[in-house]
């Protein structure tokens, strides 16, 4: 699959194909998309914008739901504490 | 990308990122003849049966495109092309589509209040049909939590929405025919699948088999995926005993058929079959009896302007969603005739909800997976051990806040309810989490300063 | 019918009725509590949680700081999960007049050895940085805090069974009178004192109780750590929970422990439907946009209403019912129940057992508000 955007997760730059969902970024980053109120690591579980697991922060604004957001070129996403 | 182009677009070709009409409409757009929520197919029939009646219709999904979970898209492959013929259908209608929105709220009967990355808006409505769909039960494990470890659906939309399978070991497990379709769509994706867990037992499955000589389109189906699912091995009276890894998932232990086996892999795809999104319906005041909501024969249900398709009605599949999203689409458009007409394809089509119920009942056993420290409300991080102090599902909630958190028991609700027979609470506002802003009205726009757009360019 | 006897019947499963029997049992009587749903739920289940002193009457102000300091005493043995946090409350002047109630109430509180401090607007700024610029400065009141409630009446519940009190859940009561409480089951409880702490449903029990609901809605976010310290208040918050007449509503907004934020407050009578009403709701957040303009964008994860007891004269009823020797009321809070619980169980165990009262207790007593109706 061609990669045809850039976005960084956590730092790291990371190439994702176009179309690709926020949450795709953050699981091929190798990243938990947010810590758990006990500060455990977790990703995405429903993939349809219900369980609330993939939330991060993109370019600031917090609590985003990475499953239902398409990626754009340049997106900063960090891991939601 | 602008309105114009994507209606000239080849409509069978790219299913993933079309309607992306995320900008706000008009104030004067926002009022609808028949306005439907959620477009996978039910709601995609609906809408477009009431457009091409002539009727302004909306259809709002809070995804970035149409087709829900089953024909979420796919931009690569070959598209269905029974997803192909709805696209169309609903494009060439004249329907307005509003993708990346979703509903939260009814301040007022006939006033809908929706809220994207961006903003808000109120839709107003005559008639509304609700198409929300279903989402996959999870039952927790001892490291079900664990990165990775996804619902069946799930990992599929994840990899239809981009995540690269391709040599990757997937387990999949848990129930129903959900667990076919995806072992099928990531085999055919280059996933390595060692092996299906399916926790029905041998003879249910076999009932279920033979059964579907009365839909031949099924058993057409079946042997399709059979060929493709070949060298998969499909193991029943099966469940995921535990999840392992450090910080993310790197094996499974599998009971299958009562031995106990260690499966090393990269994503284990786990759902045991689908609960209906009830949460709208219930908030409008809709009746729901058993978890699901009551329609008459028209899809209508107790409340007059309200109608109901698809899988909140009941767990049904493909086929009986899109006839039910026909008939209410006609229905709320005032065409009972026409609606009537369908109803002998719903009769048929329901036969296969009830046999998809007896078929992936869950058995008791998957009730003991779970260990005391076992994590059971992900959004809250209560125990197992926590909620088994408490006799009901208000009692645990208030004292455990397990419930409490964003998902507003999404997860949990559908988990407990098996452990404990807990029955849920009443819903309250807002359905999805809502900004203030959108909450509080019109009165208080508000300059955006991050705008995060959910898809054009 | 099955009868049991008991010293004292506490109908009533909320946090005064959890603080009641806990009191009571402590001093050895035998106690049974009886609760139409779950410890905890009802107004309790609904409330701020917020413990605060306050100073709109001598009464009001004796109450709440004996109570605070009560919980001030209890809070090293508080479990985790009542999540008690003494945050302090800021009482937020947006102009100048508002900052002479400000001075007014600091000399009040000083006379009366309540520590607080007087912010002025860059003070107040600094503490809470989310604060609309321009607010004229506030009063810290760092002595006051928050807890969540019902954990706090399950710790004095249980607390309250560990000394002998039994519990009874899930039964409505539907008489109470000359020493009996007979159950909605058709079962009869005798017991030689019966305590009314049905809160909004005190009145389903006595009539004559002059006991009005008072709704109010609440709104809890996602978790935002560090949005706002300390639970803020406007000043003009009093004038709304104590019109007796009216819808209103004020600014009022609490941390808590969970980062989430807490938003408040409304105030309506009349309505008795559980469910959120969509005008005040937008009137409530647009009120607390005005203060924190920042909330906003902030997502919000559920809305509910709850029914508060109110008073013709804002303050609760505490001691014998004049129509029944038998019955008690520990009843009418308002909006403190969650604060005066503890005091108001000291007051009614000492009414009980003969105790000196540790305050006066006449402006609470029922026989305040006794009609002489058989006197006609």
């Amino acid at each position: 699959m061609p990669s045809d955007l850039e976005v960084k997760v956590n730092g790291l730059q990371v190439a994702v194909p176009l179309g690709a969902t926020v949450a795709v970024a953050v699981v091929m980053a190798g990243q938990a998309c947010r810590l758990s109120v006990d500060g455990s690591p977790r990703g995405p579980l429903c993939g349809m914008g219900i369980c609330f697991e993939c939330r991060v922060a993109i370019d600031g604004v917090p609590h985003v739901r990475s499953c239902q957001v398409l990626c754009q070129q340049g997106m900063e996403i960090a891991s939601q504490k | 990308m602008n309105r114009e182009e994507l209606t000239t677009k080849d409509p069978s070709r790219d299913l993933t990122r079309e309607d992306l009409t995320s900008e706000l409409p008009r104030e004067a757009e926002r009022r609808f003849d028949v306005l439907v929520i959620g477009a996978g197919p039910a709601g995609m029939a609906a809408a477009a049966c009431a457009a091409e009646r002539g009727l302004r219709v909306g259809l709002v999904d809070d995804n970035p495109a149409i087709g829900g979970q089953i024909w979420r898209g796919q931009s690569d492959g070959e598209p269905n092309p029974d997803a192909s013929k709805w696209v169309q259908r609903v494009r060439q209608s004249g329907a307005i589509v509003l993708c990346g929105w979703r509903v939260v709220y009814q301040p007022e009967p006939g006033l809908l209040l929706a809220e994207n990355l961006n903003g808000f808006c109120e839709l107003k409505y005559d008639k509304l049909v609700l198409a929300a769909g279903a989402r996959e039960r999870f039952l927790p494990f001892p490291g079900w939590t664990l990165p990775n470890v996804m619902g069946a659906g799930g990992l599929q939309a994840l990899v239809k929405c981009g995540l690269p399978i391709r040599g990757k070991r997937v387990v999949v497990a848990g129930t129903g025919p959900l667990l076919l379709a995806v072992a099928d769509y990531l085999r055919r994706h280059g996933a390595e699948v060692p092996v299906i867990c399916e926790q029905a037992s041998w003879s249910s499955l076999a009932e279920f088999g033979l059964a579907l000589v009365r839909w031949p389109a099924k058993i057409a189906q079946g042997i399709t995926l059979k060929r493709s699912l070949s060298g998969i091995p499909l193991s029943a009276n099966s469940w995921p005993l535990a999840a392992h890894g450090n910080q993310i998932l790197e094996s499974v232990t599998l009971s299958r058929a009562g031995k106990v086996e260690d499966i090393p892999c990269e994503y284990l795809a786990c759902g045991f079959h689908l609960v209906p999104n009830t949460e709208l319906p219930l908030l409008l005041g809709c009746a729901v009896c058993k978890g699901y909501v009551q329609v008459d024969e028209f899809q209508q249900t107790t409340i007059s302007s309200v109608f109901c398709a698809g899988e909140p009605t009941s767990i049904g599949g493909l086929d009986l969603a899109l006839v039910e999203g026909q008939i209410a689409g006609l229905a709320a458009a005032g065409r009972a005739p026409e609606a009537r007409s369908l109803f002998g394809q719903r009769n048929k089509a329901r036969s296969f909800a009830h046999l998809l119920d007896r078929t992936f009942r869950l058995r008791s056993e998957l009730r003991t997976l779970s260990q005391p420290e076992t994590v059971v409300c992900r959004c809250e991080d209560v125990s197992y051990s926590r909620l088994q102090q408490h006799t009901s599902w208000r009692s645990a909630k208030l004292h455990t806040r397990c419930g409490m958190g964003p998902c507003q028991g999404r997860i949990c609700g559908p988990a407990t309810q098996f452990l404990f027979k807990w029955n849920p609470d009443s819903v309250r506002p807002p359905v999805f989490p809502a900004r203030v802003a959108t909450l509080a009205g019109a009165a208080s726009q508000l300059e955006v300063q991050h705008s995060v757009v959910t898809g054009g360019h | 019918m099955t009868k049991a006897a008991y010293d004292v019947a506490v109908v009533g499963a909320g946090i005064v009725g959890a603080a009641c029997a806990d009191e009571l049992a402590r001093r050895g009587l035998h106690v049974v509590v009886i609760g139409a749903d779950i410890v905890g739920s009802g107004a309790t289940a609904a409330g701020m949680g917020h413990i605060v002193v306050m100073d709109d009457s001598a009464a009001q102000f004796a109450l709440t700081r004996y109570s605070q300091q009560l919980w001030q005493e209890l809070r090293s043995g508080l479990p985790d999960d009542v999540e008690y946090e003494q945050c302090g409350t800021i009482w937020v002047a947006a102009d100048e007049d508002e900052m002479t109630e400000v001075h007014r109430k600091r000399t009040y509180y000083g006379e009366r050895g309540v520590p607080t401090d007087v912010l002025d607007a860059k003070a107040l700024q600094s503490l809470e940085p989310h604060l609309r610029p321009g607010m004229a400065g506030g009063l810290l009141v760092p002595e006051d805090g928050v807890l969540y409630p019902p954990c706090a009446a399950l710790f004095l519940m249980e607390r309250a069974q560990a000394h002998g009190a039994k519990l009874i859940l899930g039964t409505s009561v539907a008489q109470i009178g000359d020493a009996r409480v007979h159950l909605a089951d058709g079962k009869e409880i005798a017991a030689e004192i019966i305590v009314n702490a049905a809160g909004a449903s005190a009145a389903d029990l006595l009539p004559e109780l002059q006991i009005k609901k008072r709704k109010g809605h609440l709104v809890i976010t996602d978790r935002y750590p560090g949005f706002v310290r300390h639970q803020l208040v406007e000043l003009g918050y009093l004038k709304s929970a104590h019109s007796v007449t009216g819808d209103s509503v004020a600014f009022n907004v609490q941390p808590r422990r969970t980062g989430q934020v807490l938003i408040g407050s409304s105030r309506q009578y009349g309505a008795e439907h559980k469910e959120v009403d969509n005008f005040m709701l937008v009137r409530m957040l647009q009120r607390a946009q005005e203060y924190l303009p920042g909330l906003s964008q902030m997502s919000t994860v559920r809305t509910w209403t709850g029914f508060r007891a109110a008073t013709p004269d804002k303050l609760p009823l505490i001691g014998p019912w004049t129509g029944d020797k038998s019955i008690f009321l520990a009843t009418g809070h308002e909006g403190l129940g969650i604060t005066t619980s503890l005091g108001t169980a000291r007051i009614l165990a000492g009414q009980i057992t003969g105790a000196k009262p540790e305050i006066p207790i006449e402006p609470y007593l029922p026989s305040r508000m006794a009609k002489e109706y058989a006197h006609a």
